[in-house]
């Protein structure tokens, strides 16, 4: 349980910490790693994958399909008539079934202070359908403005190398303060302030019924990527993220989760990873046991299983271990 | 001091991510406000909302922006605002000049769609709308106020607005360019206007020889905007008041 609040206190903005008193298991494993010939061994290892490990692409591939195929099914609904995913991302109907994003409901509960049953219904549904699937699941999964955020990540990143950008880090806690000035703003103002700035609202909107000029307000959040701070909105800013985030905070089935057995530490996946709090487990001396499943604030998108040479890092469905 | 330091950290690197945290922050709030300062003062709406929209302060509490009334609707009355419109950023509006709402769908369907009520469900009639009140706001331009006819398309030949006409076809709404009149004396307003008793042509005096008329709306008006939008002169004589009720619009007048 102190392992859920960790992961909860660490999405909200605090630094993970290293663990005061490791299982036994994970103590023998650290003592066997530090012996000189382990650490010859290790070193041997990094040495080798450095040379013959390229990572796969795969769940890159998966996960832009899964992010192309979930808009367009809204623009098609729309623009082509096929009626199978009516509305925008804020809130729709598959096949007749309502279904409401949980951020933009909750926004839309806090200005209006009635909760309409259908708008209910929406929202309990995306909510069950979203921890089933791991909560943050739909921010690299599902949303657009992920995608357009990796992109300017690469552009940041090439730039970097060059010396032409460099990244300016926020304190992590801001997007738990947003959350709040957010959340007060729509009760006290009676309107779905965030809205206005939402960009996931803004582009799922811009795609279904045509641009207008609120892509302005995404153009900025990207060129700020690019050239300032790498992944700003979706790592320090975005309340749906959070919102989503405590969605699959307990005990969603679907995980990353990492075994320190087959860690060699080279740290190449807090290199890659969007929220790297999340992955303090993989430093020597810092894996509570010698399996550890990946905090909430992860947003299962699989680019740390890419990049581990040594598989300390899988997927992980709950209840379906046997069958992988 | 010691709070300060304590909140901001010891390390200079650590004060300035704590002071960027705060610029950034503030600015992302000071931008999502400024989307929303415009709105206390358009709660006297310029536009008209869709049929059975919530009071302006409770409808833009409760739209969620999500543009299903939009899809909805036959003849594409429904637009969702832009940033630099003031009055919402993706929430609905009816632009009835360019489409007016027309009830081509029979049932209200954008009431039917709205997911959270901003389009109040209470609503199971086109009758029971009020998105505003006809005015002739220009009597001077009116056809039939000065007795006389309108021959060829409402709204010139390249105009995209649609109507469902029944005698044309009853389910499927059809350009008004492909739709021209010959009439001896312009009753385009009356007739085209999707509700019963809303606005009829009074005679101008008592001479029966006289052919002026005037439109008079009546308080079954809704505030579609039909009218606006066939009015074949330019600009329109007459114009919907968005949310005017017809107390309202009366007090007006006698005043």
């Amino acid at each position: 349980m102190s392992g859920f609040f960790d992961s909860l206190a660490v999405m909200f903005g605090r630094e993970p910490v290293k663990p005061t008193a490791p299982t036994e298991a994970a103590k023998a494993l650290l003592a066997f790693k530090r012996t000189k010939e382990q650490v010859a061994l290790r070193r041997k290892a990094i040495k080798e994958e450095k040379i013959h490990y390229t990572p796969s692409r795969k769940w890159r591939l998966r996960r832009w399909a899964s992010i192309i195929i979930v808009n367009l099914l809204f623009v098609l609904s729309f623009q082509a008539d096929i009626q199978l995913l009516e509305g925008a991302l804020t809130a729709s109907r598959f096949a007749g079934f309502h279904l409401a994003d949980l951020n933009a409901a909750l926004q839309v509960m806090l200005a209006y202070k009635h909760v309409v049953i259908n708008l209910a219904i929406g929202a309990i549904t995306v909510l069950i359908a979203w921890w089933l699937l791991g909560g943050r699941t739909f921010c690299s999964w599902a949303c657009p403005y992920h995608l357009l955020g990796e992109i300017a990540e690469a552009l940041h990143l090439k730039l970097a190398a060059k010396g032409w950008a460099s990244d300016h880090p926020l304190h992590r806690g801001t997007r738990s303060v947003m959350y709040v000035v957010f959340a007060g703003l729509a009760l006290v103002t009676g309107y779905t302030v965030f809205e206005t700035i939402n960009p996931v609202g803004i582009l799922s909107r811009a795609m279904i019924y045509g641009a207008g000029l609120a892509l302005a307000w995404v153009v900025l959040l990207l060129l700020i990527e690019v050239f300032y701070s790498r992944r700003f909105w979706c790592r320090y800013m975005c309340p749906v993220g959070l919102t989503y985030g405590l969605v699959g905070a307990a005990a969603a089935p679907v995980r990353i989760t990492y075994n320190a057995e087959n860690c060699l530490h080279e740290g190449e996946c807090r290199k890659v990873c969007m929220v790297p709090h999340v992955l303090s487990m993989t430093r020597m001396s810092w894996n509570q046991d010698v399996k550890v499943d990946v905090g909430a604030d992860c947003t299962r998108c699989g680019m740390c299983v890419e990049v581990c040479p040594t598989k300390a890092l899988t997927f992980k469905v709950k209840g379906l271990e046997g069958l992988g | 001091m010691s709070l300060l330091i304590a909140l901001l950290g010891e390390r200079r690197s650590d004060r300035r991510e704590f002071l960027r945290s705060a610029a950034l922050g503030t600015a992302v709030v000071g931008g999502a406000l400024a989307g929303f300062l415009p709105l206390p003062r358009a709660v006297e709406a310029q536009h008209l909302r869709p049929p059975g929209a919530l009071d302006e302060r409770d409808f833009l509490a409760a739209c969620i922006k999500c543009g299903q009334c939009v899809q909805v609707c036959p003849v594409e009355a429904i637009k969702l605002a832009d940033i630099n419109e003031g009055f919402g950023v993706g929430v609905p509006y009816i632009g009835a000049r360019d489409q007016a709402c027309d009830f081509s769908c029979d049932a209200v369907q954008c009431v039917l769609a709205c997911p959270t009520g901003a389009l109040s469900h209470d609503l199971s009639a086109k009758e029971e709308t009020r998105m505003g009140f006809a005015r002739l706001a220009h009597p001077d331009l009116c056809l039939a106020r000065q007795g006389l006819g309108f021959k060829g398309q409402a709204r010139g030949g390249d105009f995209p607005g649609l109507h469902r006409y029944a005698a044309v076809d009853r389910w499927n709404p059809i350009p008004i360019a492909d739709h021209p009149y010959d009439l001896p004396l312009c009753d385009l307003c009356v007739r085209e206007c999707p509700i019963k008793d809303a606005i009829e042509l009074a005679p101008m005096s008592d001479d029966p020889a006289d052919p002026r008329r005037t439109p008079k709306v009546k308080d079954a008006c809704v505030g579609c905007g039909m009218c606006e939008m066939i009015c074949p002169t330019e600009p329109a004589a007459i114009v919907i008041d968005a949310r005017r009720h017809p107390q309202q619009a009366g007090k007006e007048q006698t005043s």
